[in-house]
């Protein structure tokens, strides 16, 4: 029972982490593949500000969001300037700067990284097991809110005018540059809660939990379920992140899953298995309207 | 609405502009001016430097050398997305739309250039009674009414050449870039295409477009402007343009449009 508490746990803090990688790409179009950055720098933020300033969860929780939005718009920067395929380098190569910074900055505790990371308390309660599983719950429900009502706004709007066609979006009065600012933000801010959610729940954060490959792996959840939709990062999550994680021998292959993922869905089914028009969502739509 | 512009100042007003590619010069020391009201062509033969020009006057291209004033106000240096906002709209030669959107949601796209600005853009959702109403309304006056549902790249190419107006109409410009509208166009579809542009000078928006077809322009605009290896080479009335020496000698130089076309 514990165990698959845990395993739900986990596949709602990244689910959070698909939405957001979700926004950035699937609604601005900015592909980036250093995702696990931002996911970081919530959880050490929130890990340094509670073990090392003696802060209480809840404000460090929203601190961590903040620290991070604001962080990712300044990472948001070199999509002022590069063009896509360069983006995707340059994100790559943020990834790896901020691990290792974590790593190398004694400040943030180096290679042995922040230990004893309390769990959050409401009225004295500690929030453990079921109740902490509620806790990430309501943040996955809070994430897909703002991703949807994101959507229906003139800033959605922008975000995606930006996407489909960054001069024609300009032609229209979108500040090209502040709106991709925006998304980098908005993203990361997300994912920094989860960051901050995940290291109370695991009660320690160690650089590598935030490695390239944790980015290769918030950007197959997105893709595999279906980018752009709601539906798609969430369910492309809870299949990536909780069975390898329940089946655990399949869980040393993660990262060749993850990677497979990539290609299989990148060749024969790009806009992922429950995207618009793909063929298992074509399917349950019919069943639904029969 | 915006306040009226002074009676003297024109509305746009190029003065000795610039742009050099390298050793090229797209646009070489252009001066002249758009008043209120007015329906421009620019013309001139393929590489003139007309859509650097337009690049230049929407906030794409920075000029090298020389100035831009729109209303008394100087615009070059400001990002197109600014320029857009005091009311230039323009159009894409090449189509840009936006292809996932709907038509409709192409229009409602350029009807929120008031909001994104402002934080509020995040508070309000776009697809309003009254929004989509507008809309409605734009794409029914350029003809795709029929079409607004229908994703924006499924669109032939004609019918997204008209969508680049109705896009540009959702700013509400009071001055309205045209880069060949009528590119393609069968003579029908001309002849209500000019309508439509004679209609929105009518309820005071100034056009400034480029067009290749001959006809069309010489029919539709008061005053024309020949552009040639990014220089001016005349400017006038259709009737002085036709009969100009040195714009005939350059057109059979090139193509023999005119003879062709006139
Ligand atoms: N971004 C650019 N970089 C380099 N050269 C350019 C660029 N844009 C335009 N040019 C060159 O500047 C010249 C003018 O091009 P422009 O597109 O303005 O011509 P045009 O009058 O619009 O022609 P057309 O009738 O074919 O549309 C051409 O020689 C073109 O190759
Ligand atoms: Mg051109």
């Amino acid at each position: 029972m514990g165990y698959l508490i845990s395993i739900a746990t986990f596949a709602c803090i990244w689910a959070v982490l698909a939405l957001s990688l979700n926004i950035l790409t699937g609604y601005a179009g900015q592909v980036s593949l250093g995702h696990a950055a931002f996911f970081g720098i919530g959880a050490y933020a929130s890990a340094m500000l509670t073990v090392k300033a003696g802060w209480s969860f809840w404000p460090a929780f929203v601190a961590a969001i903040l620290i991070t939005g604001v962080v990712g718009g300044f990472l948001g920067l070199p999509s002022l300037r590069v063009r896509h395929d360069f983006l995707v380098l340059a994100t790559m190569g943020i990834n790896f700067v901020v691990i290792a910074i974590f790593k190398y900055v004694s400040f943030f505790g180096g290679a042995l990284g922040i230990i004893g990371i309390k769990k959050p308390a409401l009225f004295g309660w500690t929030l453990r097991g079921p109740w902490f599983l509620a806790l990430a719950a309501l943040y996955l429900v809070l994430t897909l809110w703002i991703s949807a009502y994101l959507s229906r706004t003139w800033a959605g709007l922008a975000l995606t005018a930006l996407r489909e066609d960054e001069d024609a979006a300009e032609a229209v009065g979108v500040s090209v540059p502040r709106f991709k600012i925006y998304a980098f933000a908005i993203s990361a801010a997300l994912a920094g809660g989860a960051g901050s959610l995940y290291a109370h729940f695991l009660g320690s954060v160690f650089p590598d939990h935030f490695a390239f490959v944790e980015s290769i792996g918030i950007m197959s959840m997105v893709v595999f379920g279906g980018i752009g939709t709601l539906r798609g990062p969430v369910v492309g999550a809870f299949i990536l992140k909780a069975l390898p994680e329940y089946l655990r021998f399949v869980g040393d292959y993660r990262y060749a899953i993850y990677g497979g993922v990539l290609v299989l869905m990148m060749l024969f089914q790009p806009q992922g298995i429950l995207g618009d028009n793909s063929w298992l969502w074509n399917k349950i739509r019919r069943r639904i309207n029969d | 609405m915006p306040e009226k512009t002074n009676r003297n100042t024109p509305l746009l007003d190029i003065r000795n502009l610039s742009r050099h590619f390298g050793g090229l010069k797209a646009v070489d020391g252009v001066s002249f001016q758009v008043n209120e009201g007015e329906i421009v062509g620019l013309i001139g033969p393929n590489g003139a430097g007309k859509t650097t020009l337009f690049n230049l006057i929407s906030g794409f291209l920075k000029p090298t050398a020389g100035e831009i004033y729109f209303r008394g106000l100087p615009i070059h240096g400001k990002r197109p997305n600014a320029i857009a906002r005091l009311g230039v709209g323009r159009t894409f030669q090449i189509v840009k739309p936006f292809g996932e959107l709907s038509v409709r949601d192409n229009v409602l796209a350029g009807m929120g250039h008031n909001i994104y600005p402002s934080l509020q853009a995040f508070l309000h959702v776009y697809h309003t009674p009254t929004a989509i109403a507008r809309a409605n309304d734009i794409l029914e006056n350029v003809g795709l009414a029929a079409y607004a549902d229908a994703r924006a790249d499924t669109l032939p190419i004609g019918l997204q050449r008209r969508l680049e107006i109705a896009r540009a109409l959702a700013l509400s410009p009071i001055l309205l870039l045209l880069d060949e509208s009528a590119a393609g166009l069968t003579h029908q579809e001309a002849e209500d295409l000019a309508a439509l542009i004679r209609d929105l000078r009518d309820r005071g928006i100034t056009i400034l477009l480029v067009e290749h077809n001959m006809r069309f322009a010489m029919n539709l605009c008061e005053r024309i402007v020949v552009l040639n290896q990014g220089r001016i080479l005349a400017e006038g009335t259709p009737e002085e343009i036709q009969t100009n020496p040195a714009v005939i000698e350059a057109y059979l130089g090139h193509s023999g449009v005119v003879r062709r076309e006139a």
